[in-house]
């Protein structure tokens, strides 16, 4: 792990239903990596990481944490957020599986990718939901990471 | 072939005034779903699609997608336009529909990936 004065941290508060907005909290985020001077293919992994997790908040949670963590091998994105979580994790990570409303599909939204592209673009990957109260992402992309999408 | 050579040989509707048309074209991409978009799309591909609300501007810029075209006659929401105003994303489009739009720029050149 680095030392304590290489690492960044930010926390970003992302509100469920907010259309409007969606998008803002990815696009600061690869912002912020590009100003750091990390790799761009780590860049790329981690906006879209960043904005797949900000569309589940927007489309089904109340409200969400995502905090981002840099140090110069890793970037940590976590989101917590409070919402109806998840009651089947594994089909929920199935690829075109999608409980999007029929407004939200018509928008492009509701592919059923979001997730199954969280997990290709990410290192490490760790999924926590609990039905009633939210889901907890975690993931770890490293810097150095050999997954180029 | 940059944007403005496709804009001209097509004969595509440029919505946005300030963002950059001379960047070249790496190859294209269509689809209507965003997240396919996300996670299959290359950088400095032109993207065809007939959605119009702002967030194919977020993911043109997450991408670092060459430009959007919106196909169909569709026209850019008005917040669209402003956001791609302001990232820099330039919006075109044209009566075609995505097929026929898709062969055209294929015979230009502009290939998938």
């Amino acid at each position: 792990m680095a030392t304590a004065e290489s690492v960044y941290h930010r926390e970003f508060p992302v509100r469920g239903g907010d259309f409007a907005k969606a998008g803002s909290v990815a696009c600061e985020i690869k912002e912020l990596l590009k100003d750091l001077g990390l790799a761009p293919a780590a860049v790329r992994r981690t906006a879209i990481v960043a904005y797949e997790a900000e569309m589940n908040v927007i489309m089904y949670a109340r409200e969400a944490k995502m905090a981002l963590t840099v140090s110069p091998e890793v970037i940590r994105l976590t989101i917590d957020d409070s919402g109806p979580g998840i009651p089947d994790v594994e089909l929920a990570m199935t690829e075109g599986y999608s409980t999007a409303t029929a407004e939200m599909r018509e928008l492009g939204f509701g592919a059923g990718m979001g997730l199954p592209n969280i997990k290709k673009n990410a290192d490490e990957f760790a999924i926590d939901s609990e039905v009633g109260r939210g889901t907890r992402l975690d993931v770890v992309i490293r810097t150095n990471g050999h997954v180029t999408p | 072939m940059t944007l403005s050579d496709l804009a001209n040989r097509l004969e595509l509707r440029v919505h946005t005034t300030g963002a950059p048309l001379d960047r070249p074209v790496g190859g294209g991409y269509a689809s209507d779903l965003l997240s396919d978009v996300i996670g299959h799309a290359r950088k400095d591909e032109l993207w065809v699609t007939m959605q119009v609300h702002p967030n194919i501007v977020a993911v043109a810029v997450l991408k670092e997608l060459a430009g959007i075209v919106l196909v169909g006659g569709r026209l850019p929401a008005e917040e669209t336009l402003a956001k791609a105003e302001q990232e820099k994303i330039p919006i075109l489009g044209t009566p075609l529909g995505t097929f026929e739009l898709a062969g055209r720029l294929y015979a230009l050149g502009i290939k998938g990936s």
